[in-house]
């Protein structure tokens, strides 16, 4: 068995880490979407005008 | 001089302790669906298209919207969830996760996903998907529910606008059309609401909720499930008219509301007797069904080229 590893002041167990690994991975993916739906949104947005600028 | 550096492990649960399954429940996974499929049928029905990315964006941040409402609620009310048999399952009465993180994860969510939807969607949609998850928040879980027995009847708008929010989606605006579906649902949830709380009575008396039954007694209820279920039949009809419906939804509505009141009027006439909750537990599923039912047509009308 794992034995608890001391983090801060809070004790936390091996499925606790576990777990807030799985949350952190999660916000990860989160702010990856919100990345790709922004980017994908702005060209839907702009359509043919992306290119439509001085060089 | 030295600080002491104590090391605890509390009883009460922590944030760490959350895995993402308990974040999920937060959402209220089931209610969020149907409030992501309803808005499907308000974008589909609205007469601008939509592009396909604009569309599954708005759907994405409806539906965090949705989840923010029901994390927002579980925190507010985990006191009571912990005392009705239907709610204690829930993270905070299970001690899976602390009442304060249900608080974040609901306002990150709330404040996220509105802003989203204004910024890339647009901000009619994203205002009435604030007005949503404010007034179930404030109007139905902070005011309405332990307060009077209309909680569900007035509170029951939260759960009525995302047809409205899928419209405003394609076309910017408020329309008599999304108003009709807007209607269909407002008037389907006392009956849905009332056909369950026939059967959970002792649940909400214990928790203190004033729920019909509790308040008013059984009888009345069943009369009032009669009332709002033939008041709800004839708007849902009335949307092949007046609203987004056509002749496929038409049929639909008509079966299946004749159904719906079918099914009232033998919760109204079994009272006590023997089969009252099989009949209660029958009217509560079928309003699910009938309920998606109508939904799907709509979206079938349109999808199908059915109109």
């Amino acid at each position: 068995m794992d034995a608890p590893e001391q983090q801060g002041t809070v004790i936390l167990t091996a499925e606790e880490k576990r777990r807030q690994r799985a949350r952190s991975i999660a916000i990860g993916f989160a702010l990856a979407g919100l990345v790709v739906i922004f980017y994908l949104v702005t060209i839907v947005r702009l359509g043919g005008n992306v290119f439509n600028r001085p060089i | 001089m030295m600080k002491s550096t104590a090391t605890t492990i509390s009883d009460s649960p922590t944030a760490a302790q959350g895995g993402l399954g308990d974040y999920l429940a937060l959402m209220k996974p089931r209610v969020m669906s149907l409030a992501v499929f309803t808005a499907i049928a308000g974008m589909l029905t609205a007469p601008v298209p939509v592009h396909p990315v604009i569309a599954v964006t708005a759907l994405i941040f409806i539906a965090m919207g949705a989840g923010a409402a029901g994390a927002l609620n579980m925190w507010y009310d985990a006191d009571i969830d912990r005392l009705m048999s239907r709610t204690a399952l829930r993270p905070i009465p299970r001690n899976r996760l602390p009442r304060e993180e249900a608080l974040a994860f609901g306002l990150v969510l709330a404040v996220g996903s509105v802003f989203c939807l204004g910024v890339l969607v647009n901000w009619m949609a994203a205002a009435l998907l604030a007005l949503t998850i404010g007034y179930y928040l404030i109007i139905y879980t902070m005011w309405l529910k332990r307060r009077t027995p209309q909680n569900i009847v007035i509170g029951g708008a939260a759960g009525a606008f995302p047809p409205m929010i899928g419209w405003a989606v394609a076309t910017g605006g408020v329309s008599h059309e999304s108003l009709m579906m807007f209607a269909l649902i407002f008037l389907w949830t006392p009956p849905h609401f009332w056909a369950l709380a026939l059967v959970r009575s002792r649940d909400y008396e214990r928790a203190g909720v004033p729920m019909l039954p509790v308040v008013a007694g059984k009888a009345h209820t069943r009369l009032q499930i009669l009332i709002y279920s033939v008041v709800m039949a004839a708007c849902a009809v009335a949307l092949a008219y007046v609203g987004p419906g056509g002749m496929a939804y038409l049929a639909v509505s008509t079966v299946g509301s004749v159904i719906f009141v079918a099914l009232a009027w033998q919760v109204f006439r079994s009272g006590d007797g023997l089969g009252a909750d099989a009949h209660a537990r029958r009217l509560f599923a079928y309003s699910i069904f009938y309920l998606f039912g109508l939904f799907a047509t709509l979206i079938a009308e349109r999808v199908l080229g059915w109109m």
